[in-house]
């Protein structure tokens, strides 16, 4: 009995040294944030403001600029990337492709290179003497280059590309490893059931990836929302310019926390209410994708219980 | 029937090798571009120059990358040890002394992933004032070196260790710090690799947080200064890629030296 005790005590002992850095290095300044939140804080000098802040948040056409920016990227890029994603991972999945290996390879090595590294290399590449514009003028698509990153929906539509190119292989190999946990007695039951590839894709594949998907969604989200390095490298100028992409259209809501924090005239408290905000909306979008997956999780567990007795009476024939 | 199916092959196989091609070419216009004057570059050339030596000259002359690269060697080793032990250290007592309450500390610990940096920013540039650690190596260092996710993800790889072997170790009247590190450490060597590199990654390719302390030029990274020369009003594109050419070239390496344990870096921590 008094050893389990001391054994306790020893369990603390391993936690402490990571428990004293996150106390002061996320929980404290969490706790702190909230605070600041509620004061107009400009320098050294610091007043209560109570809920100013946040009123002036709801009437800032900044904030509302750079939430939609953010949420247009979270839509549109999340989900063809996530779809790609899983696209590749079913092909490289199927034992039968040749040169499977280098495909993978081929496919994770952009998750390699530093987010800067890879918003610089795509500045450069469309930039307007870029190599995409020649090569697509060699090809004739264009007569005239394009002005990648002067037009806000074309330079949106550069910063969605790169992303897409630094991501997908990354979530691919979530999806492909959880592609190697199943069976192949299920495929196996839904072909002699006479099933074909992309049917048993989408009744097998998609209904056990649940978790995995749902874990890369709300991975990829957080990611998103809080999207700072490529809009800052994308745009012309970097952190000193007067806009963050032609009409700030990267102007996303960490850019502009930096900003209001280190650009404009310091106000920490302001910046501490728009990080909540963050905060908040990502809490809330984890929470309805969780339910979003657990509901469906019914139906899945329907599913799964079919196939089983598929293959139990198979195996008792 | 047969002929379709080679078409959908041929389709399926070129949909790869595009792909793949589009992923590597990048990779490959670096090198090209380290070899060439930003003109050529600009140009579109696609083939090597002889501009290699130009370029490293400017890049560790005017630019000085070598500070660069050892400022961020530094930090980077650094925050990988720091973080490896602590943040193994405290996997090991979330699964190895389990309790109720170091449970629900466990939870509390996995909810804080969640919080994204730029809630912590503003506090954490504070404490660092505070500190007297502006401009210095250390506040990156400190940090960085704690990481949920790395706690997450060394628990999960613990998850199927005999403990036999540790029980049979405290019989014989070994101390619990010398159990972890003469027995326990050295049998997971594979896990701590992983965590390393995911730790290392993670370290050299840090960008807002830098930004935000280090203020003069002598202690930037070199993520630091690809971005600044970048931003400057006249980009030498030769420089740039040289610079990006050489910030990539360890992470690469590493990449293909440890490729397994790259991959289960980033990814093992969902394996079920």
């Amino acid at each position: 009995m008094a050893t389990e005790k001391r054994l306790d005590r020893v369990g603390w002992y391993f936690i402490l040294p990571a428990s004293i850095l996150l106390a002061c290095f996320i929980v404290y300044p969490i706790f702190y944030s909230l605070y600041l939140s509620f004061t107009s804080t400009k320098g050294i000098v610091s007043e209560f403001v109570g809920v100013k802040n946040y009123i002036r948040m709801f009437n800032d056409p900044m904030f509302f600029l750079a939430l939609k920016n953010t949420f247009r990227l979270l839509l549109l890029q999340v989900p063809i990337m996530l779809v790609l994603a899983i696209t590749f991972a079913a092909i490289l999945n199927n034992k039968k492709i040749r040169f499977r290996g280098f495909f993978r390879t081929a496919l994770f090595l952009p998750s390699v290179t530093s987010l800067i590294a890879y918003s610089i290399l795509f500045k450069m590449l469309f930039s307007y003497e870029g190599l995409v514009n020649n090569t697509l003028i060699k090809l004739s698509v264009i007569d005239i280059p394009l002005q990648w990153m002067s037009v806000p929906k074309l330079a949106t539509f550069v910063l969605i590309i790169a992303m897409i190119w630094r991501w997908t292989g990354y979530n691919m190999i979530f999806y492909l490893s959880a592609m190697q946990n199943i069976s192949d007695d299920l495929y196996e039951a839904a072909s002699i059931d006479g099933s074909t590839k992309i049917q048993s894709f989408f009744t097998i594949t998609i209904p056990l990836l649940k978790p995995i998907i749902l874990f890369t969604t709300v991975m990829s989200t957080i990611g998103t929302l809080q999207l700072f390095d490529e809009p800052m490298n994308l745009s012309q100028g970097g952190t000193t310019a007067s806009m963050v992409g032609p009409d700030n259209c990267f102007l996303t809501l960490s850019v502009y926390i930096y900003n209001i924090c280190f650009k404009y005239t310091p106000n920490f408290g302001y910046a501490a209410t728009v990080s909540y905000a963050i905060l908040v909306i990502i809490a809330l979008l984890t929470l309805v994708q969780f339910r979003l997956s657990s509901d469906k999780d019914e139906t899945m567990q329907k599913k799964l219980e079919q196939a089983e007795r598929k293959l139990q009476r198979r195996a008792s024939r | 029937m047969n002929m379709k199916k080679g078409l959908g092959t041929f389709f399926l196989y070129l949909f790869l090798s595009v792909s793949a091609f589009l992923s590597i070419f990048p990779f490959i216009w670096i090198v090209l571009g380290s070899t060439n004057s930003a003109v050529d570059i600009q140009m579109g050339k696609l083939s090597f120059g002889d501009q290699l030596r130009i370029n490293l000259q400017n890049l560790f002359g005017q630019a000085d990358m070598g500070g660069a690269l050892l400022n961020s060697a530094k930090i980077a080793v650094l925050t990988v040890l720091l973080s490896l032990l602590v943040t193994s250290m405290a996997a090991y007592g979330f699964q190895m002394y389990t309790s109720r309450v170091r449970e629900k500390t466990y939870s509390f610990f996995l909810l804080t992933m969640m919080i994204p940096f730029a809630s912590l920013m503003i506090p954490l540039f504070q404490i660092i004032v505070v500190l007297r650690l502006l401009n210095s190596h250390a506040a990156i260092i400190l940090v960085g070196s704690i990481s949920v996710f790395m706690i997450f993800f060394f628990r999960q790889s613990f998850v199927n260790y005999q403990t036999e072997i540790l029980q049979a170790a405290r019989v014989d009247g070994a101390g619990e710090l010398r159990i972890f590190f003469t027995i326990f450490f050295p049998s997971m060597k594979s896990t701590y690799a992983a965590g390393a590199i995911y730790s290392f990654m993670t370290s050299w390719n840090a960008y807002i947080w830098p930004l935000i302390v280090l203020q003069s030029n002598d202690k930037r990274t070199s993520t630091l200064l690809i971005s600044s020369l970048s931003s400057s009003y006249t980009p030498d594109y030769g420089v740039i890629m040289t610079g990006i050419a050489l910030a990539t070239l360890p992470v690469i390496i590493v990449f293909f030296a440890f490729q397994k344990q790259f991959v289960q870096g980033m990814v093992g921590s969902v394996k079920q």
